[in-house]
């Protein structure tokens, strides 16, 4: 069996289900001949023509608008941004209309729909290639908010957010995009999106994360390790709706959480599962929940965003005064 | 000098303001008397319908309403043309249009009177046309996607959009108009240009002496009809979705018409506008030249048009009664139609709202 990455994790997933449902549809900029920006799409277009594959005109909102429009028909549009950075035009088509179309019309109508996008910092991209902005999507009612870290999880969670009857976004972290290969058998089989994956069980402090940022925390495990303090990690892949009751029997375990995201730090998401183990898990607490997040800034351009990606010396300096507490 | 292109905007109208033919080419539908009179008749309950809905407002029953006084022509020219398995994807005002489709009036109380169900529509089919659109022009794209599902699927259907004159100011129909001339769409936008957008008169929305000719640089058949006629409206929609069934692309028409009301019952016109242009906007009225038209035909007169009128009456108090009647929706409705299940995490939110509720009784 081949060793994919992430990305191709995401072409298998695709590719797989345009197979094996005529109603699924891929839109977006490049995504035809050239297969996309960073490749996710290629070799489709060639597979299931010009209109399941199409290239639109260079505007995301039409993008944004044609796929309710679409999914409202009965077809199961995969759009993609281009780059997170790009999505802002997207916004209103799918707050105001994919997000609430089941809602406004008790059902009658409906999208499902996948709005995918390469998200997120570290590959010396130009401005507006590095954003993480995932925070803007989980406070919408009526999305699912979903973001892989693995190419296993890339292809389970992308089968389910197109089978999935409401809109989903798809925030692919491109950072990992081929950061490693693991084998990924094209078996159709989607994961849930309703729960949290636990990465790593520990029994001292938890780390939650998502994206890309599981690769630092789970680094980050590895050095607390061999300082014998045993950590657990979760990755939060399904942000919203958010299966907390993972999050809460790990920190009821450990006592301790550190939540790490690359997003900027005030009302991130991290602030919202910060909020619900006050108000869930106060009582386990030993010590304040830690948060190593982006910064309140712009993430810079290139020659300073590593500084401010959350680093595993942060998240190891985090998790050491979670213990030092108590 | 070379030209590269050229451009010209056909004007259509065959009624003028007092209701004489000013064409003798009649459109064959035009010539079947019955089904003008029928044509008239849905004009006439829309506007009963739309005077029902602003004394609704005015006595505290609905919330805030847009009135579609002036817009009869139009609206039914549109809806009237269209096949029922064609798709409509209006703003929020073409009520005739909607009627003509099957949306009942207490469907339409429902929704300004604050209960979503009324976006809910039984009958088709207007049962598989979308619901109203608050956010200018987005619907445009929701016609554009869905005649880009038509074209997949390979069927002889068409999308058609409204949308204002202040609505083709923005992105989403350039957007809508511009995928339909790229992928050949079957998408059929009319703006119908009142005007007016709230109290921006049309001249600020922009320097283009027609609305029309915003589809050319899409590459789409543009026309501009007088929007007060409904021959000429239903005329140019004919043509446009008979083009857009047989592949042959989309169009944009421009229906000239006027809000003869406010923008909604919030509003008040007549801070922005005077009544000289206001009573022009009466003589040019859409009812009276068809009315007219039909009575020099022998094919309408006033008894018919009291009784007509009569039974609109009767029709809209049972449907205002029906509205009256309906239950506020429970509680939990506001929870059951966020996901197609109801993920663990609300459904806690919402037994929480249900626990309150029941302390409440």
């Amino acid at each position: 069996m081949a060793q994919i990455t992430l990305i191709e994790a995401v072409t298998q997933a695709l590719a797989y289900e345009m197979k094996h449902d005529d109603s699924v549809v891929v839109l977006g900029e490049d995504v035809g001949l050239n297969g996309g920006v960073f490749r996710a799409t290629q070799g489709l277009q060639e597979k299931f023509g010009e209109l399941r594959v199409l290239d639109t005109p260079l505007d995301e909102t039409t993008i944004a608008g044609v796929t309710v429009g679409l999914a409202v028909q009965g077809m199961k549009p995969v759009a993609e941004a281009q780059f997170e950075g790009f999505i802002y035009p997207m916004m209103e088509q799918i707050a105001c209309h994919a997000a609430r179309m089941r809602s406004r019309t008790r059902g009658r109508l409906t999208v499902p729909a996948v709005f995918r996008a390469p998200w997120g910092g570290g590959i010396r991209a130009p401005e507006h290639h590095s954003e993480a902005n995932e925070h803007l999507f989980t406070n919408i009612p009526g999305l699912r908010v979903v973001m892989p870290s693995s190419p296993a999880r890339a292809y389970g969670l992308l089968l389910a957010a197109i089978r999935d009857p409401d809109p989903v976004m798809f925030f692919e972290p491109k950072r990992i995009y081929r950061q490693y290969k693991e084998e990924v058998p094209d078996d159709g089989e989607a994961l849930p999106l309703d729960v949290c994956f636990v990465l790593r069980d520990g029994t001292d402090v938890t780390l939650v994360t998502w994206g890309a940022q599981v690769k630092e925390t789970l680094e980050a495990a590895d050095a607390l390790a061999a300082e014998g303090i045993s950590a657990e990690v979760i990755d939060v892949a399904t942000l919203t709706p958010l299966d907390f009751d993972t999050i809460a029997e790990s920190v009821q375990k450990t006592g301790r959480c550190v939540i790490v995201h690359e997003a900027p730090r005030t009302a991130g998401f991290g602030a919202e599962i910060a909020a619900r183990v006050a108000e869930e898990c106060l009582y386990d607490l030993l010590a304040p929940v830690e948060r190593v997040t982006g910064f309140d800034t712009h993430i810079p351009l290139f020659r300073l965003e590593m500084k401010y990606l959350p680093s595993v010396e942060r998240v190891v300096d985090a998790a050491r005064r979670t213990l030092a507490a108590s | 000098m070379t030209i590269a292109a050229k451009f010209e905007i056909e004007y259509l109208q065959y009624l003028d303001a007092e209701g004489k033919q000013v064409r003798d080419d009649l459109p064959e539908f035009a010539k079947d008397l019955d089904h003008m009179v029928e044509l008239y008749k849905l004009m006439l309950s829309t506007r009963v319908f739309d005077a029902k809905s602003i004394a609704l407002q005015r006595t505290g029953k609905l919330g805030t309403y847009a009135s579609c006084l002036g817009h009869e022509a139009a609206h039914v020219g549109i809806g009237s043309a269209m096949k029922p398995e064609d798709v409509l994807a209006v703003s929020y005002r073409e009520y005739g249009a909607q009627l003509y489709r099957g949306v009942r009036p207490r469907e339409v109380y429902m929704y300004w009177g604050g209960d979503e169900r009324g976006n809910d529509y039984q009958q088709e089919p207007a049962r598989h046309d979308f619901a109203w659109s608050v956010p200018i022009a987005t619907q445009c794209l929701h016609a554009a996607g869905s005649a880009l599902a038509f074209k997949i699927r390979g069927e002889k259907r068409v999308a058609v959009c409204t949308i204002g004159d202040g609505g083709s100011s923005k992105g989403d129909f350039y957007g809508a108009i511009n995928i339909a001339g790229a992928q050949n769409l079957p998408l059929v936008a009319v703006i119908v240009n009142n005007q007016w957008a709230i109290s921006v008169p049309r001249k600020i929305q922009s320097g283009a002496p027609t609305l029309a000719q915003k589809g050319i640089a899409a590459g789409l058949y543009c026309i501009q009809v007088d929007g007060n006629d409904i021959i000429a409206v239903r005329k140019a929609m004919e043509d446009a979705l008979d083009r857009a069934r047989n592949g042959k692309g989309g169009s944009v028409i421009e229906a000239v018409t006027y809000r003869l009301g406010d923008h909604t019952t919030a509003d008040d016109a007549r801070r922005y506008r005077g009544e000289a242009e206001v009573k022009e906007g009466w003589a040019k009225e859409p009812m009276k030249r068809l009315r007219n038209w039909l009575v020099a035909k022998k094919a309408w007169d006033d008894a018919r048009e009291l009784a007509w009128k009569a039974e609109c009456d009767e029709w809209m108090d049972n449907e205002v009664n029906a509205y009256l009647e309906t239950r506020t929706q429970p509680v939990s409705a506001m929870f059951d139609y966020i996901f197609a299940e109801i993920p663990a995490d609300l459904a806690k939110q919402r037994d929480h709202v249900l626990s309150l509720e029941n302390k409440a009784h």
